[in-house]
C-alpha cells in the first residue's frame, strides 16, 4: 500500500494554510498527484472516480481519500463503479504517519458494493439517500465527572453512541472523554478537511474562567451551569460532526467515539506553544486575506459571501436579543420566588383560616410558576440561544472555507506566474549555450506546468466542494431551526397546560374563602 | 347628623374611565340612585377626592370619629411623562401605576368610594353626596398636606406607638397589625417587582421578534425556507410577548391591586390604633393630673379627666366595631381579588394554550424542502 503513495509529492512546501502540526496533509497531496498522474485510458473508472466522486458528497474525495486507498486498486481493475459511499465499508487506513490514526484491521473491505446509482446520481439524490436510511446515529454526552484535584483537575464526560451503521463495531458503546479530546478531534478534522473546502463544525469554546471555577471546586450554581452548558455544547458538536456525510467516516471520528484510550491532545492547551503558534498563524492568515485580491469569475461565490456576511450580522443581533430574553426570564423567576415567599409569610400570619389557607396556596402556585419560568428560561437558552450561537460559530467555519478557496486560487495564480518566469528563463537560455542549464530549465517548466494544472484542479475542486457544502449548510440550517421552533412551541404549550392545571386547582380554594 | 343618607347605592359606584387633560387626570364617576335606578355621572379630579377625604377627617360632631378606620385613598397620580416623575409615581403607587390607561388606579378609586359609601357613619357625610352627585365639582379648596395628616402620626408623637395598652384585645390588635402591615407591604412590593419584570420581559420579546423578522427579510433568494422559519419564529415570539403582557395585566389589575389595598387598609387601621393610643396617653396624663391637682383645681381637672375618659371609651368602642368591620371587609376584598385573578389567569392560559397549539401545528406542517 505504501508503495502507491510514493511518487515524489508534487505538493510544495509553501503550506501556509491553516493547519495543525499534522503530517496527514502531505499524504493527501501525494494521493491527489498520484491519482492525477494515472491518465491511461483503461483507467477510466479512475477518472470517473476523480470526476464523479467529487460531485458526490458522500465519497471521500481524492484529496482526502483518507488513505482509503484500496479503492485505487479496485478502480484500476474494476470496470464497474464501486461505491465509496457504502457506509458499511470499514475504512482502510494506510500506515500513514498521522499520530491520530492507528491502522485498523484491513480485512474488511470490501464487498465492493456496486451501486451504480450512487455513482451517477446528482447531489440531491445522494443527499436524500443520506438523509433517508443511512444516517442512523445518535450521540449523547453525559455524566460529567470531576477527575483529579486542584489546577490539574479536569472534567470527564461520557460519550455514548447508539448506531446501526456498520462502520462501527457495536450498536451501542460509551467512552470517557475530556474537553481537550474534543478540541483535539476538531483540530485533526480541521487540518484534514478545511483546506479542501469542507465546513468542519467548530468545537465548543474554551473558557479559562469557567473551568478554573470548576477545578477549584466551587460547588455553586454557576459552576453547575457552566458544566451543563459545556456538556450540551459537546453533544451538539459531536452530532453536527457525525451528521456530516464525509466527516463521520473519518477514522479520527470513529476512534474518538469508540476507542477506550485516546492519546492526549496536548497541542490544544490554551497557552501552550502550539496554542501560540496557532494564534500566530491566524494572524498571518488575516494579513494574507487582506492582500489577496481575487478575480471572482463566479458570481455565485461573491453573492454567497455577501449573504453570509449579512447573515452573520443578523445572527449576532439575534443572539444578543435571545440572551436578553433569557436574562429577563431568569430575573422573573427570581422575583416570582421572592413573591411566593412573601405570600407564604402573609398566609402564616393571617388569622382568618380560609384566607390563610388560600394565601398559602397562592404561595405554592407562585412557586410552581417560578419553576415554569426556570424551565422556560432553560428552553430559551438551550434551544434557542445556543442554536443561534452555534450558527454564529459555524458561520466562521463557512467563511473559513471561502478564505481557503481564495488561498487556493492565489496559489494557482502564483504557480502561473512562476511558470511564466520559468518559460522566460528557458527562452533566454535557448540562446546561451548551456545545455545542462537548459535541460534544468525545461525540467522546471514541466514541474511548474504540473503545479499550475494542480492549482487549477485544486481550485475547481474546492469550488465544487464549497458549493455542495453550502447547499448542505443551507438545508441543515433550515432543519435545525425548524426542529428548534417546534421544540420551543412544545415547551410553550406545555407551560400553558401546566398553568391551566394550577389555576383550576386554585380557583376552588379562592372561592372557599368565606 | 340626622337621618340623611346617601342617595346612591354604594355598590353601583364605578370609575369606568379617566381622561388626561394636560397634567391632570379627570375621572368619570358613575352611580345609580337608590330609589329609581337613575344613573348619575360626574367628572372629578384627584384634588376633589382629597377634599372628600379631608372633609371626612374634619367632621366635628361625630363621637368617636378617631376610632374609625378610614378607607385609604390612593396616592396622587402623576401622569407626567418625565422619567423622574414617573419613577416617583411608580414608587408611590406601586401596582396602581402599572396597568394600561390607569385602569388599576381607577379601580382603586372605585373601591375607595364604595368603602366610604358603605360605611355606616362616613356615608352620611354630605361631602360624599356632593362628590358623587353634584354637577359642579366641590369647591376649589386646595388641601395642604399638613392639615391632611392632622389625624395621622405627627413626628414627635411616634414614641407613643409603643405605649403599653390597658386592654389585651387592643394590645393584641396592635401587635398583630404591626406584623400584617409589614407582610402586606412586602407582598405588595414583591408583586409589583414581578409586574415590572414582566414588563421588561415583554419588551425583550418585542426586540427578539424584530431581530427574527430582520433575519427573514434580508436573506438571499436561495434562503426562502430559512426566511419562512424566521418569520414563523417571529410570530411565535410575538405571541409570547402578548401572553406575558396579558398575564402581567391580570396580575396588576387583580392580585396586585388587592394586595396594595389590603396593605393600605392595614396602614389605615394602624393610624386608627395610634390615634387611640394617643388618646390613651392623654387620658392617663389627665388621670394623673386630676390626682395630683391642688384642691382649687381639682374639680376642673376631674371634669377634664371625665371628658377625656368618655371620649376614649367612645373611641375604643367604635374601634372595636371598626376592627370587626375591617376584618370582614378585607377578607371580602381579598377573596374577590383572588377569584378575579385566578379566573383571568385561567382564561388567559386557556386562550394562549390554544394559540400556541395552533402555531405548533402550523410549524409542524411547514414545508421546508
Amino acid at each position: 500500500m505504501a508503495a502507491e503513495m510514493e511518487p515524489p509529492p508534487l505538493g510544495d512546501a509553501e503550506q501556509t494554510d491553516f493547519r495543525e502540526v499534522d503530517d496527514t496533509d502531505d499524504l493527501f497531496v501525494s494521493t491527489v498527484d498520484q491519482l492525477e498522474s494515472s491518465p491511461s485510458p483503461p483507467l477510466e473508472p479512475a477518472n470517473l472516480l476523480v470526476e464523479d466522486v467529487s460531485v458526490n458528497s458522500n465519497g471521500p474525495k481524492p484529496a482526502e481519500v483518507i488513505l482509503d486507498d484500496d479503492p485505487e486498486d479496485l478502480f484500476a481493475e474494476a470496470t464497474e463503479e464501486v461505491s465509496l459511499d457504502s457506509p458499511e465499508r470499514e475504512p482502510i487506513l494506510s500506515d500513514g504517519p498521522s499520530p491520530a490514526i492507528t491502522p485498523v484491521t484491513p480485512t474488511v473491505m470490501i464487498t465492493p458494493r456496486i451501486e451504480p446509482a450512487m455513482f451517477d446520481c446528482s447531489p440531491d439524490e445522494v443527499e436524500e439517500e443520506e438523509n433517508g436510511d443511512t444516517f442512523d446515529i445518535n450521540i449523547s454526552v453525559s455524566d460529567p465527572e470531576k477527575v483529579g484535584d486542584g489546577m490539574n483537575a479536569y472534567m470527564a464526560y461520557k460519550v455514548t453512541t447508539k448506531t446501526s451503521l456498520r462502520m462501527f463495531n457495536r450498536n451501542e458503546f460509551s467512552v470517557k472523554r475530556r474537553f481537550s479530546d474534543f478540541l483535539g478531534l476538531h483540530s485533526k478534522l480541521a487540518s484534514k478537511y478545511l483546506h479542501i473546502g469542507y465546513i468542519v463544525p467548530p468545537a465548543p469554546e474554551k473558557s479559562i474562567v469557567g473551568m478554573t471555577k470548576v477545578k477549584v471546586g466551587k460547588e455553586d450554581s454557576s459552576s453547575t451551569e457552566f458544566v451543563e452548558k459545556r456538556r450540551s455544547a459537546l453533544e451538539r458538536y459531536l452530532m453536527r460532526t457525525v451528521k456530516h456525510p464525509i466527516l463521520r467516516k473519518d477514522p479520527d471520528v470513529q476512534q474518538f467515539l469508540e476507542n477506550t484510550e485516546l492519546p492526549r491532545a496536548v497541542s490544544t492547551q490554551a497557552l501552550s506553544g502550539a496554542g501560540l503558534l496557532r494564534m500566530v498563524n491566524k494572524a498571518a492568515d488575516a494579513v494574507n486575506k487582506m492582500t489577496i485580491k481575487m478575480n471572482e469569475s463566479d458570481a455565485w461565490f461573491e453573492e454567497k459571501q455577501q449573504q453570509f456576511e449579512n447573515l452573520d450580522a443578523q445572527l449576532r443581533k439575534l443572539h444578543a436579543s435571545v440572551e436578553s430574553l433569557v436574562c429577563h426570564r431568569k430575573e422573573l423567576s427570581l422575583n416570582t420566588a421572592s413573591f411566593a415567599k412573601s405570600a407564604a409569610m402573609l398566609g402564616n400570619s393571617e388569622d382568618h383560616t380560609a384566607l390563610s389557607r388560600a394565601l398559602s396556596q397562592l404561595a405554592e402556585v407562585e412557586e410552581k410558576i417560578d419553576q415554569l419560568h426556570q424551565d422556560q428560561a432553560y428552553a430559551d437558552f438551550y434551544l434557542f440561544s445556543e442554536l443561534v450561537g452555534d450558527y454564529v460559530r459555524l458561520l466562521t467555519a463557512v467563511k473559513g472555507v471561502f478564505d481557503q478557496r481564495m488561498k487556493t486560487w492565489s496559489k494557482w495564480q502564483d504557480a502561473q506566474v512562476m511558470l511564466q518566469r520559468k518559460r522566460e528563463a528557458e527562452a533566454k537560455l535557448q540562446y546561451a549555450n548551456k545545455p545542462d542549464k537548459l535541460q534544468q530549465a525545461k525540467d522546471e517548466i514541466k514541474e511548474w506546468e504540473g503545479k499550475v494544472e494542480q492549482g487549477e484542479q485544486d481550485f475547481e475542486q474546492i469550488s465544487k466542494i464549497i458549493r455542495k457544502e453550502v447547499e448542505r449548510f443551507e438545508k441543515e440550517r433550515v432543519k435545525d431551526f425548524k426542529v428548534v421552533i417546534i421544540k420551543y412551541l412544545e415547551s410553550l404549550v406545555h407551560t400553558q397546560q401546566q398553568l391551566i392545571k394550577y389555576w383550576e386547582a386554585f380557583l376552588p380554594e379562592a372561592k372557599a374563602i368565606a | 347628623m340626622g337621618e340623611w343618607t346617601l342617595s346612591v347605592s354604594a355598590h353601583s359606584i364605578r370609575v369606568p374611565e379617566v381622561t388626561v387633560d394636560g397634567d391632570t387626570l379627570v375621572f368619570t364617576i358613575t352611580s345609580q340612585k337608590l330609589n329609581n335606578d337613575v344613573g348619575v355621572c360626574v367628572c372629578r379630579t384627584f384634588e376633589d377626592f382629597e377634599w372628600l377625604q379631608q372633609s371626612l377627617f374634619d367632621q366635628e360632631d361625630v363621637p368617636g370619629l378617631q376610632g374609625i378606620i378610614f378607607p385609604p385613598l390612593p396616592g396622587k397620580p402623576l401622569p407626567s411623562s418625565q422619567p423622574q416623575a414617573q419613577a416617583k409615581a411608580l414608587k408611590q403607587l406601586g401596582c396602581l401605576a402599572l396597568s394600561d390607561d390607569w385602569k388599576s388606579y381607577c379601580k382603586a378609586l372605585e373601591i375607595y368610594l364604595q368603602q366610604v359609601a358603605s360605611h355606616s357613619t362616613l356615608s352620611k357625610n354630605k361631602a360624599l353626596e356632593g362628590l358623587l352627585t353634584n354637577s359642579e365639582p366641590p369647591g376649589k379648596q386646595r388641601v395642604h398636606k399638613g392639615i391632611f395628616s392632622r389625624l395621622s402620626q405627627a413626628m414627635g408623637e411616634l414614641r407613643k406607638e409603643n405605649h403599653k395598652d390597658l386592654d389585651d384585645f387592643f394590645q393584641d390588635e396592635r401587635n398583630n397589625n404591626l406584623n400584617m402591615t409589614n407582610f402586606t407591604k412586602a407582598a405588595s412590593e414583591k408583586s409589583f417587582e414581578v409586574a415590572l419584570t414582566e414588563q421588561r420581559l415583554a419588551v425583550a420579546c418585542g426586540h427578539l421578534s424584530t431581530s427574527l423578522h430582520l433575519c427573514a427579510s434580508q436573506d438571499g433568494p436561495d434562503s426562502a425556507n430559512f426566511s419562512k422559519i424566521c418569520m414563523k419564529f417571529s410570530e411565535v415570539i410575538d405571541a409570547v410577548k402578548r401572553n406575558v403582557e396579558k398575564v402581567s395585566e391580570n396580575n396588576v389589575s387583580t392580585l396586585g391591586l388587592g394586595l396594595e389595598m389590603d396593605y393600605r387598609g392595614h396602614e389605615a387601621k394602624k393610624d386608627m390604633l395610634f390615634r387611640r393610643t394617643c388618646k390613651l396617653v392623654e387620658m392617663e396624663a389627665a388621670v394623673k393630673n386630676a390626682e395630683r391637682a391642688k384642691p382649687n383645681k381639682k374639680a376642673i381637672m376631674e371634669e377634664v379627666k371625665k371628658v377625656i375618659e368618655k371620649d376614649f371609651e367612645k373611641i375604643s368602642s367604635v374601634a372595636k366595631e371598626e376592627i370587626g368591620r375591617f376584618s370582614e371587609a378585607r377578607v371580602s376584598l381579598l377573596r374577590a381579588a383572588l377569584i378575579d385573578w385566578c379566573e383571568k389567569q385561567l382564561q388567559t392560559a386557556r386562550e394562549d394554550h390554544e394559540i400556541f397549539s395552533k402555531q405548533l401545528e402550523a410549524c409542524e406542517q411547514l414545508k421546508c424542502e
